[in-house]
């Protein structure tokens, strides 16, 4: 049954139902309504774990390392400087194989200061091993996070994971959401059997020195699982469409892209808009189309390149900037290493930074420039601020 | 010599505080004191992290850095090495110093380094909307803390002077000549001076916890104070103390070696 909820809502029912026994987390804005409402669930009793009230992201994370290890199904969520200052213990935890699932509720970086959308944060931590899906709407966002759990905790996989929804744009917003039932979650969603945990009968040890013989064949493994990870969640996904009905089961997803000469590649909340403004300008009789990229990590280059055989002109919609490299966002740079084959014309445009609106109008500027050929560049800047 | 009025950045006004709210009195009270101490706009610089409290450097038509939550201490402690010449002060939070910063905190009072730290102590994450800090008393509601808070919290002040700080003390928003003489004393003790300021947050604590006024915050921090020489007096007396209570006025004034003195 639809449920009008807020995103962060729909979010803290999903987390609920994949029964975490550890949720730790600092707050920051936009994540708030999500770990407000599981403080309040684990304190009505509705979720049957414990509620860490931390001094820092810090701790947040590193007390969801130590839960995790010791064998529990563990949380958080944070944004932006929150993820930032967390850095370090992102490292760790992938390196420990820890399967910890983290909504980040993408937000620019400071400074200057800013709250608001956009996703920065999330992307600079791209080279972690962290897994990175990114939802469009309250109900993606929703139901990435119980194929999110089942995809870390597999024995083959056993990486944490992002689950990044836009800051605001959907965590604030409310939007009919279907919730699936505890039984159907249940079903789908086996209780952790972690692979290595601490135990004292069969003692083990996380996160030791690893001489300069060794060390790179941990960073080779995590790559591994990392490649392992694609058909592992496509299977999970197939498993969830099954069961639920709602398609996830591409890394990417295309829309209206069959003979589309411009396409653009966007990831989250965008797309919506996006899809709104194709369908105006192929009612106007263009042929455009998206590519709307659910995984950032693993990247599914070839999915990416697949999608996009035979169009003429991509445009890659960037709410990050990769500063000093040439392509400006990246997202572009993975999507040009996919295609570089078929050499289409490739363009960067970099936009939305720090929460300002991209428009119908903008995604058809944007559009135009790419059929124009005009290079990776910045949209919607005030030139009026500029000296 | 800078009057009061002359302290503020009037270009940023309206300010973001909301009605009612403590901070407003204590940014007051502080500009106040530093313009009674006869300082140079020109010479001082305000340091703060992130909160409704570290808003305040803002507001001051003087240098300021407004750094990242939790670490206004740390890039204080640099531009003070860097510039001992300049009076530095440092607008925090409860939670910015005492939870993300309470590292900072111990430390900078351990090497005891030139500064003025003003805490607005509100009991509670204000700027994001109400989620319990280790300053939040145990019952009160906020919220990450729908029944009430259980963890202790913790004793700034007192913090503080464990940690080394040359000089301590406690007001609240009530107290606000003495909150005034209190920054103004804090700001001539070499070494690093901590006062802290029990501040209301109506919007954020007072809506959860039957203080829903402005007011009815003042008067419950008027009502909970205690003068420190009282609370010691009746402690060797023997006498209970209620623990809703929290000690106001000096809490220690010493000169242990410095860091960062003007050369
Ligand atoms: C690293 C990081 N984590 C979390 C936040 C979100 N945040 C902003 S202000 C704040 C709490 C502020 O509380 P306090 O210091 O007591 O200031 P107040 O607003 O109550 O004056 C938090 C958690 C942040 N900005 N940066
Ligand atoms: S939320 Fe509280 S601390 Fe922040 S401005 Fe409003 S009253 Fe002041
Ligand atoms: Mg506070």
């Amino acid at each position: 049954m639809l449920q009008i909820t807020e995103g962060s809502h729909a979010v803290a029912e999903a987390v609920k139902l994949c029964r975490p026994q550890v949720v730790s987390a600092y707050p920051i804005t936009p994540q708030t309504h999500i770990v407000e409402r599981l403080a309040e669930m684990v304190a009505d009793g509705d979720l049957n774990g414990e509620y860490i009230c931390v001094e820092s992201e810090f701790s947040a994370l590193s007390s969801c390392v130590g839960a995790s290890a010791a064998g529990s199904r563990v949380y958080s969520a944070t944004t932006s400087q929150g993820l930032a200052f967390m850095a370090e213990v992102v490292f760790n935890a992938a390196g420990m194989r820890l399967p910890i699932v983290m909504t980040i509720a993408n937000r620019a970086l400071g400074a200057p200061l800013n709250i608001w959308n956009d996703q920065q944060d999330s992307i600079f931590l791209r080279d972690s091993g962290w897994m990175q899906i990114y939802g469009e709407d309250a109900q993606e966002a929703m139901d990435l996070h119980f194929i999110a759990y089942k995809l870390a905790e597999r024995h083959d996989v056993l990486l944490p994971c992002f689950v990044c929804l836009d800051g605001f744009i959907v965590s604030h917003t409310f939007e009919p959401v279907d919730i699936p039932s505890q039984k159907e979650i249940d079903e789908f969603l086996p209780a952790f059997n972690p692979l290595h945990r601490l135990d004292a009968k069969n003692p083990m040890s996380f996160g030791m020195y690893a001489t300069p013989d060794c060390y790179q064949e941990f960073r080779y493994e995590i790559n591994a699982a990392m490649i392992r990870a694609k058909a592992a969640y496509r299977e999970i996904a197939a498993e969830f469409k099954a069961k639920f009905g709602r398609d996830y089961t591409g890394l990417v997803e295309g829309y209206r892209l069959e003979d589309a000469e411009t396409a653009i590649v966007a990831m989250g909340s965008i797309c919506g808009t996006a899809k709104d403004a194709i369908d105006e300008m192929r009612d106007a009789g263009e042929k455009v189309g998206l590519l709307k990229i659910r995984s950032f990590r693993p990247f599914p280059s070839e999915e990416v390149r697949t999608a996009l055989k035979g169009v003429k002109n991509i445009a890659v919609i960037e709410k990050n900037i990769s500063i000093g490299s040439r392509m400006l966002g990246a997202v572009g740079l993975e999507v040009k290493d996919a295609v570089y084959k078929d050499s289409p014309n490739i363009f960067s445009y970099v936009g939305g930074l720090g929460g300002r609106d991209i428009r119908k109008r903008d995604i058809k500027q944007i559009v135009q420039w790419a059929k124009e050929g005009r290079n990776d560049c910045f949209f919607g800047l005030r030139e009026e601020l500029l000296k | 010599m800078p009057s009061v009025s002359e302290w503020y950045r009037a270009d940023r006004m309206p300010h973001i505080f909301c009605t009612g709210c403590g901070n407003g009195t204590v940014l007051n009270c502080t500009l106040q004191a530093a313009s009674d101490m006869g300082w140079e706009i020109d010479d001082t610089v305000f340091v703060s992290g992130i909160g409704c409290s570290s808003r305040a450097s803002g507001y001051t038509a003087a240098d300021s850095l407004h750094t990242t939550h939790g670490r206004a201490l740390a890039f204080a402690t640099g531009v003070k090495m860097a510039h001992p010449e300049f009076n530095v002060v440092v607008f925090t939070g409860d939670g910015d110093l005492s939870a993300i910063g309470g590292n900072h905190f111990i430390h900078a009072c351990r090497r005891n380094i030139d500064m003025t730290v003003i805490c607005m102590n509100n009991m509670i994450y204000g700027m994001t909307g109400g989620q319990g800090s280790p300053c939040t008393p145990r019952g009160a509601f906020s919220t990450t803390t729908p029944y009430g808070a259980q963890e202790p919290t913790f004793d700034l002040a007192e913090l503080a002077v464990a940690a080394g700080a040359n000089y301590v003390s406690r007001w609240t928003t009530y107290h606000v000549k003495q909150l005034t003489d209190s920054i103004k004393t804090g700001m001539e003790t070499p070494g690093l001076s901590f006062i802290e300021t029990m501040s209301q947050c109506p919007t954020s604590y007072g809506r959860k916890n039957k203080l829903r006024q402005p007011l009815d915050m003042i008067e419950y921090l008027r009502d909970h104070s205690i003068l420190i020489s009282k609370k010691r007096r009746l402690e060797a007396e023997g006498k209970v103390i209620p623990d809703t209570t929290f000690a106001v006025g000096e809490f220690v004034r010493r000169s242990r070696p410095v860091m960062g003195l003007k050369r």
